[in-house]
């Protein structure tokens, strides 16, 4: 097994938990926390698997860092939310879906 | 220096960028005189592409691999004519309906420029790539709007929102790294031979999660859940804004990468357009009856877009032929029209009642004739009526159903059609027959800027009319080919 192939799989592994954390956990900075392993298991994929006979591939790498820029931009968004949703209602869990 | 190509993305991203340091609730002008600019670039784009086919620029003169192409054809044209038809009436509505000292209207000019530049670049984009960080821009921007009423109602809405919106364009980024690991490349252009029916099973992987990805973003049942909170929650210019240019835009990817890039896949595999068709039926079923007995009108309106999405969703068995296409745009125009024309009479509705509620609209037509009106008007084409463009999209749709031998997606259309006459005339029996309760009713109805009235009306009429030009709109879909 190259080492490419070994950080492709674990970023694999981190994106399933990522994707559980996200859909399991009511709490919701863990769920935050979650969706950035979940992000950073997507970017370790395309970096990992890319290299070309040991060789980086630069593309992919410019990729990654525009896709942190969107993770990071996406986390600020969401813990704004989350502290606004505290202030109001003091919790950190998100309240009970109301259909109507 | 007037390439319409780039512009599109730079003339909203200059305008929101202009909007945000000049005030809170500020800007409004200056959009919408920005607006009439695009929608002007758009019809130049639409001769450019009906006299050249094809168009491709290099930004700044790097070219793909390492700088960014754009590209516009047929298909992406008639989603950037949707975008700056719909948008432009509904800035104008939006700078009547946010008084200036409004909460929910701080920071409205700033975030839809920015989403409209999302909207802008995604139709545009030519690789895999800046196609997801264009779908991010327009969901963090969605979100922001959802989130700008500021109550513990909305935020909840707004993060429910988020963490589908990133559930969706995460599995879309790692598809996009299998792709890239694969091929080498993440060209649209490129990867459309090169994918074929013998393709690794990890494209099959990266189809699949691009697929859950765009579903769960296009809301789809059983992936609609966080749509009627946030759509029915905003306020009223931006629901119109998510619940008819949005969601169109992870249905045109899914689209364009079925007939694109995974064309080699999806044509092998016939079966598999049944999947989304399946889930589409669901949604027409599920989504009307949920609005049929929803309480809130704004809720009426979301549920129902849940249920008109499904009807895109019915053409993917019969994409091997050009009909099902045309009427799949034709269903997006149509129901992006009249569902932003429904939500800014929703809007006039709500502000003239002070109340949300179905039961409380007696008498409207009395107190707001032309609201109730554009309410019908807009009602018209979703229930798929003649001579409107709902009338000719379903009529399309059945048409290639029935070429194919796929009569059940025509039954689905013909029950869908009635289950939404019955959602549109409750609203429209509450507002037309019944008598307010006690005389003292009347007088609760506020005066309004009748611009309001007048946008909401413009653009249900659009959608009734466009029934009759519905020809050329076609024939514009399918220049370029489909790729």
């Amino acid at each position: 097994m190259t080492s490419g192939l070994l950080f492709a799989c674990v970023g694999a592994l981190l994106f399933v938990m990522g994707v559980s954390g996200v859909l399991l956990i009511r709490h919701l900075l863990r769920r935050i926390l979650a969706f950035n392993l979940m992000g950073s298991g997507a970017f370790l994929v395309l970096v990992g698997l890319a290299q070309r006979h040991g060789v980086a591939d630069p593309v992919p790498q410019a990729m990654v860092l525009t896709g942190i820029v969107v993770a990071v931009a996406a986390t600020a968004l969401a813990l704004a939310l989350v502290r606004r949703l505290h202030a109001l209602t003091g919790k950190l869990e998100p309240p009970e879906a109301d259909d109507d | 220096m007037t390439d319409p190509l780039v512009w599109l993305i730079l003339l909203p991203l200059t305008w929101a960028s202009l909007a945000f340091p000049s005030g809170p609730g500020r800007g409004a002008w200056l959009a919408i005189a920005a607006l009439g600019v695009q929608l002007m670039l758009v019809l130049l784009l639409v001769v450019d592409v009906t006299e050249s086919g094809i168009l491709v620029r290099a930004v700044g003169g790097w070219g793909a691999p390492l700088g960014i192409d754009l590209a516009a054809d047929g298909l992406s044209v008639a989603m950037l004519l949707l975008t700056q038809v719909i948008a432009l009436p509904l800035a104008i509505y939006a700078r009547s309906y946010f008084s200036a000292t409004a909460p929910e209207g701080k920071y409205f000019w700033p975030l839809c420029g920015f989403l409209l530049a999302g909207l802008n670049g995604l139709y545009l984009s030519a690789d895999l790539f800046n196609l997801y960080v264009t779908l991010e821009l327009v969901g963090l921007a969605a979100v922001g709007l959802v989130a700008a009423g500021g109550g513990a109602r909305q935020i909840a809405a707004a993060l429910r929102y988020l963490f589908a919106m990133l559930l969706g364009s995460g599995a879309y980024l790692l598809a996009v790294a299998l792709i890239y690991a694969a091929y080498g490349t993440v060209s649209m252009k490129t990867l459309a031979p090169l994918i074929t029916a013998e393709a690794p099973v990890v494209i099959w992987l990266a189809g699949g999660l691009m697929l859950a990805g765009l579903m769960l973003k296009t809301a789809l049942f059983p992936f609609h859940f966080w749509l009627p909170p946030a759509h029915g929650g905003a306020s009223a210019p931006v629901s119109a804004l998510l619940s008819a240019l949005v969601v169109k835009a992870s249905f045109y990817l899914l689209l364009r990468l079925w007939l694109g890039p995974f064309a080699g896949l999806t044509a092998g595999a016939g079966l598999l357009g049944w999947l989304p068709a399946t889930l589409g039926a669901l949604a027409i079923l599920w989504g009307s009856c949920q609005a049929i007995r929803a309480q809130r009108i704004k809720m009426l309106i979301a549920y129902s877009t849940v249920a008109q999405l499904g009807y895109l969703f019915l053409i993917f068995p019969l994409l091997t032929g050009e009909a099902a296409l045309r009427a799949g745009i034709m269903q997006a125009f149509a129901h992006g029209l009249a569902k932003a024309a429904m939500f800014m009479t929703a809007g006039v509705l709500i502000k003239a009642t002070g109340q949300d509620r179905v039961d409380s609209l007696a008498g409207a037509a009395q107190q707001l004739p032309l609201t109730m009106f554009a309410f019908g008007l807009a009602g018209v084409t979703l229930t798929g009526l003649p001579p409107s463009a709902g009338f000719l999209a379903k009529w399309q749709l059945i048409e290639a159903a029935m070429a194919q031998g796929a009569w059940i997606i025509a039954v689905v259309v013909l029950v869908g059609g009635l289950l939404a006459a019955g959602y549109v005339f409750r609203v429209l029996r509450q507002g037309f027959l019944l008598v307010p309760a006690t005389s003292a009713d009347t007088s609760v109805f506020h005066p309004l800027p009748r611009t309001l009235e007048w946008m909401a009306l413009l653009l249900a009429a659009a959608s009734v009319l466009l029934g009759l030009r519905g020809v050329e709109l076609m024939e514009l879909v399918s220049l370029g080919g489909a790729v």
